[in-house]
């Protein structure tokens, strides 16, 4: 089988889930890596070191941005050319919109967000989560190429072979953008729950520290939203020390006291890190779906009763402003950092 | 400004969904207007009211799925479709943007489409940037801020990295996300004004198209394995205590 691997990346950074989607690839035959944007040399070292057979550039200044109908329209001549069985992308939110714009064009269909993908017989089944993941089913795909997007940290990542090498070829890049991309608004650093291997959240709970006093002059919303940044510190220091992200209930990010890319859940983003750490969140069942794929949930809440504790391993009632840093201490000690 | 905003009718998100003779099932919970659409009325509301037009709700369903479309009419929209047609079974998102292209069309085109980012139940998310790609209409995709001048929209988009900016000519379809801003609730004007409503239902055959074929089929459903875990409670004298009752727990799970 011949399969196209399209690497996602955000101004030469990689979506890790593109490796996988490579690793996937190379079990049913041969991987192309596809890469569009401009100045790609270290991304098509990266992608033979991760197994690429091949690796087609398409590198144009027109695609230094992700614009979506420019991006369709070069994966859509590429594969109208190169006839690949299967085209595989990491899920993101680019991914899902050049998906979605590449079948129209080639007349075929999507299997997204997979969480498995195998060979029955000549036939590609996918399993797939759905209805928030209450359910999962499997699909399949008569078109050609069938199209996938794979779910971050579901399939084992290769081995990266620093010996491997390879040389690119290019391809032409289209540019028939009917967007325009005026800038960036916020240059948040770069959170990365959805590719995270542990997380520390906090929730609604991270704004009820009564022993710290606000800034004079704060109104009650103001004071809140501080209370709970200062909260959130502690959270960042336990997350730093484990070298995972920040992450974030709805309730949170509703509050303003975190930007809404930390949030986790089904209607932010649905995670699967080794270590889901939860600080001062009840467990709402949107959150709750959305740390269904975590291997191991530490719930740390002040109320027993928290639904939170349902799906957590381990749990600590109690006041996380007291015992965040204590485990944030503990873990210092015992990773002699 | 002609908007239309594209809607679906889901099974609420507190439903126990589960698999029953190879079928979805969710008991007696109730169908409701997906929750991400509401995003997208409310970005079709706040459009018409800073540049003054109709917004029309678009749906695809059976007949129960007017309730949906009264949702959004009492919400402030000023009209509704439904397309319902019986053969409609196998219907993938490709095939449901081909259908809503057909329906706009039919309705005599807008200045924008908007959608929510995703449905709960199938999730894909695709289908508004099948829609723009089918109608050959630029796709401005998970928006959480709208200003429009001169023909053109300029959005401020909500992706992983941030805040990306983008402007397109019109027509042009758009993803709304959370950012826009609360829904608004259904008033009892609104709501009185939905009831009385009569909402055409469009066939295929009055689209002038037939049903498009399915690529993308369900195979099996699996319910996937319970995720109820006993929890441990970890006990100690001070904070102290417990955190390193947890650290060395945590490090023998072999996670980190």
């Amino acid at each position: 089988m011949k399969t196209f691997v399209y690497i996602d990346h955000f101004k030469g950074e990689v979506q890790p889930a593109s490796w996988e989607a490579l690793g996937v690839a190379k079990g049913f035959g041969s991987a192309t890596a596809v890469i569009f944007g401009s100045g790609l040399d270290a991304l098509t070292k990266t992608a033979f070191e991760f197994g690429a057979d091949e690796v087609l550039i398409a590198d144009d200044s027109a695609l230094i941005d992700y614009r979506v109908e420019a991006f369709a329209s070069t994966l859509s001549a590429l594969a109208s050319a190169r006839t690949p069985d299967l085209i595989l992308l990491p899920t993101t939110a680019r991914t899902r919109e050049l998906a979605a714009m590449t079948a129209i064009d080639l007349k075929t269909g999507v299997l997204v967000d997979l969480t498995s993908l195998s060979l029955n017989g000549d036939k590609l089944v996918a399993t797939r989560p759905i209805y928030e993941g209450k359910l999962n089913e499997t699909g399949v795909c008569s078109g050609k190429p069938i199209i996938a997007t794979l779910r971050a940290r579901a399939f084992p990542r290769p081995a990266q072979d620093k010996s491997r090498t390879g040389t690119a070829t290019k391809v032409e890049a289209k540019t028939d953008s009917l967007t325009t991309v005026e800038g960036y608004e916020v240059a948040e650093q770069a959170v990365s729950v959805t590719d995270a291997s542990v997380i520390v959240s906090g929730g609604r709970g991270v704004s009820n520290n009564p022993s710290l006093t606000p800034p004079a002059g704060m109104d009650e919303k103001q004071a809140e939203v501080w209370r709970a940044q200062q909260g959130f510190k502690l959270i960042g220091e336990l997350a730093m020390m484990l070298g995972g992200a920040v992450g974030a209930s709805r309730a949170a990010v509703d509050g303003g006291y975190i930007p809404y890319a930390h949030q986790v859940g089904q209607t932010g983003k649905v995670v699967a890190p080794d270590l889901y750490i939860a600080c001062g969140i009840s467990g709402a069942i949107q959150h709750i779906v959305g740390i269904r794929s975590a291997k191991l949930v530490v719930a740390v809440n002040k109320d027993a009763e928290a639904p939170i504790f349902k799906v957590a391993r381990y749990g600590v009632v109690g006041d996380l402003f007291t015992f965040v840093p204590a485990l944030t201490e503990a873990f210092k000690k015992k990773l002699g950092k | 400004m002609k908007i239309i905003a594209c809607i679906k009718q889901v099974p609420d998100s507190e439903a126990k969904v589960k698999a029953e003779n190879g079928q979805v099932s969710w008991g007696e919970s109730p169908l409701v207007i997906n929750p991400f659409d509401e995003y997208a009325v409310e970005g079709a509301l706040q459009l018409k009211e800073a540049n003054s037009g109709t917004v029309t709700a678009l749906c695809i369903g059976p007949e129960s799925a007017k309730e949906a479309l009264k949702h959004a009419l009492a919400m402030g929209s000023d009209e509704a479709v439904l397309v319902s047609d019986s053969t409609l079974t196998n219907l993938d998102t490709q095939g449901a943007a081909r259908v809503l292209a057909a329906a706009i069309n039919k309705i005599g085109g807008a200045d924008i489409i908007t959608f929510g980012r995703q449905t709960l139940d199938d999730g894909s998310g695709l289908t508004a940037a099948q829609t723009a790609r089918v109608l050959g209409w630029p796709m401005l995709g998970l928006v959480g801020h709208i200003t429009v001048e001169g023909g053109s929209a300029k959005v401020s988009r909500v992706i992983e990295e941030g805040r990306q900016i983008v402007s397109a000519k019109l027509p042009a379809v758009l993803s709304i996300v959370q950012s826009i801003g609360e829904p608004r609730y259904p008033s009892f004007m609104g709501i009185r004004k939905a009831s009385k409503a009569n909402i055409p239902v469009w066939s295929l055959n009055d689209l002038g198209i037939s049903a498009p074929a399915a690529f993308v089929t369900r195979g099996e459903l699996i319910t996937p394995p319970s995720h109820e875990v006993v929890c441990e409670i970890i006990k100690g004298d001070s904070p102290e205590q417990i955190a390193e009752t947890l650290a060395d727990k945590i490090l023998a799970e072999k996670v980190l």
